[in-house]
């Protein structure tokens, strides 16, 4: 008992920096994960891999002008993420070409341009910061902004859930009775690209789609409905934080990939055994009932 | 009589071509109208005028102000993967009352549970939608429809692939909303079935043939002649201009001109 008190708790009372990547772990869990279930329930899985290299130009300028510092390459994320984000949208709107093609034309711009400007300046150590984060080194400003984030986002889930779920259920119903439609679908782009800038400084700009579509993934095996599995997707999130900070601790690992590991073990897990998963709906039953 | 939807030279269309030619007249208050017409003669098109989700290229179609409206698309949006059950599929129909943030009262689930009845499907509130069969999930649009207790009903083909006992139901539905003096606008394509129950029709070959009495319009010298339009799309149809054959009044194009098919 001792030991595994020593093991899982004692990390996180005894330093302050476990402390504080726990916390900012959690938060974005919290957000980050329902957004996920919105993006996959959407198809639109890898759109948030898409959304995480069309942020890069936007940090990378920021880092060009002030160097590794969080808020300017927060901001630069984030504007960049907003013009990715609306122009593929507009295009998909405005014109025949669907969503996923405008959407891949331009994140490769962006990306292109983002890694042309780290290179202008800075060594490929610094590109490897800006690409995998780094959960242990998170200071206040890090967390007010996560923290912030996640309430921003939360609040804006719960007001726009009905439109939310309408949009994905049956958009041409909710465009026939109100006009909420293309609006919803911009603010929903909006918090995913805000929660992947979130995620950037803990976790970096590519792991941070991790968090964001594992543990959504991973919970569709189990929920027949949306809010149960919102809230199983939070779950197996912050379980895969803490599981990758004590991996991270324990066996010195980078911390990023340690909880990205550990919320694709949920989801390869939940393949197999999840309510909806493989053993339940492929194993012949013996048995069914008359009706 | 109090119009609920007027067209005024109506033309609607996709690349310049019309699939609704120079459409004039008006939907009654109150009154139940079949849209006939063979396939690509613009059915389709007129109700997602009505609707709004598709723009015309000239006139006007004006829905009377204050007018609530449920419209049962033909290929439906429905995304039928989405983890939801019969009840939150039809509750969708509270949009109009509720909206974005109005809690949902005892009565709308009363309300929900009543239509869910109305169209046979007691008991399959909890079931997901993935597991309904398509006359089951017609049905539950339906009910969808019902809750939505519209002014102006829109359905599209709303019997396709539907058994002959559920087009019954169905059909009571309709004579239902008929008897509540909504404007309802069906599109049919089971003559006999239009001239069993529908007071009106409209006719049909993306420009109207025929408008009226039910049984009249569909005379079998109007359904020849409806028959007599080319489906397909003329590439080298002149531009249409005022000043055509066809005769209507206050004729605009104001540059967007649009092809004449081959009428």
């Amino acid at each position: 008992m001792h030991a595994l008190h020593d093991y899982i708790v004692a990390p996180f009372v005894e330093f302050a920096f476990m402390q504080r990547a726990l916390v900012g772990a959690l938060m974005l869990s919290a957000s980050a994960c329902p957004v996920g279930v919105f993006l996959m329930l959407r198809r639109m899985s890898l759109m948030g891999d898409a959304m995480a290299h069309a942020i890069l130009p936007g940090a990378a300028v920021g880092f060009l002008f002030y160097g590794l510092q969080i808020v300017p390459m927060t901001l630069g994320g984030l504007g960049a993420g907003v013009v990715v984000a609306l122009g593929a949208g507009a295009v998909s709107r405005l014109t025949i070409q669907k969503e996923d093609a405008s959407m891949a034309a331009f994140y490769l711009i962006s990306l292109a341009l983002g890694v042309l400007i780290v290179s202008l300046r800075g060594s490929n150590i610094d590109l490897m910061h800006v690409l995998f984060g780094t959960v242990l080194a998170l200071n206040d400003e890090a967390l007010v902004l996560i923290g912030a984030i996640a309430a921003i986002t939360l609040a804006a889930l719960v007001v726009f859930w009905r439109a939310l779920v309408a949009e994905c259920l049956d958009p041409l119903f909710l465009r026939s009775v109100s006009r909420l439609g293309p609006p919803v679908h911009f603010v929903f782009l909006a918090l995913v690209v805000l929660n992947l800038v979130g995620g950037f400084q803990a976790l970096g700009t590519l792991l941070s789609v991790g968090l964001m579509m594992l543990p959504a993934a991973a919970a569709r095996f189990w929920a027949s409905r949306v809010e149960p599995m919102c809230l199983l997707a939070a779950l197996f999130g912050a379980a895969s934080c803490i599981c990758g900070l004590l991996l991270s601790y324990h066996a010195s690992l980078p911390s990023g990939p340690a909880i990205i590991l550990s919320a694709g073990a949920i989801y390869l897990l939940s393949i197999i055994a999840g309510t909806r998963g493989v053993l339940a709906t492929r194993v012949r039953h013996i048995s069914h009932r008359t009706a | 009589m109090d119009a609920c939807v007027t067209f005024e030279d109506l033309t609607l269309g996709y690349n310049r071509h019309p699939a609704v030619h120079h459409l004039s007249g008006s939907v009654r208050k109150g009154s139940l109208t079949a849209l006939v017409g063979a396939n690509g003669s613009g059915k389709s098109t007129l109700l997602k005028g009505i609707v709004g989700v598709l723009q015309p290229m000239s006139g006007v179609c004006r829905v009377a102000p204050g007018t609530s409206l449920a419209y049962l698309p033909q290929q439906s949006e429905l995304d039928r993967s989405f983890p939801a059950r019969v009840v939150d599929l039809v509750s969708l129909g509270l949009w109009p009352r509720r909206g974005l943030l109005g809690r949902l009262r005892p009565e709308d689930f009363e309300a929900v549970a009543t239509a869910l009845s109305a169209v046979g499907l007691d008991g399959f509130g909890k079931r997901p939608i993935d597991t309904l069969s398509g006359g089951q999930l017609q049905r539950a649009l339906f009910a969808r429809v019902l809750v939505q207790d519209a002014d102006l009903i829109l359905l599209d083909e709303p019997f396709n692939a539907i058994d002959a006992r559920t087009v019954a139901d169905l059909v009571g539905l309709i004579m239902r909303w008929h008897g509540e003096r909504r404007t309802v606008v069906v599109v049919v394509h089971d003559l006999d079935l239009v001239r069993q129950h529908f007071p009106e029709a409209l006719l049909l070959a993306r420009r109207p043939v025929a408008w009226g009495d039910a049984r009249s319009t569909l005379a079998p010298e109007n359904l020849l002649r409806a028959r007599q339009f080319n489906e397909a799309w003329d590439d080298d149809a002149p531009w249409c201009a005022p000043g055509d054959d066809h005769p209507h009044a206050g004729h605009r194009h104001d540059g967007d001109a649009h092809r004449k098919g081959a009428a």
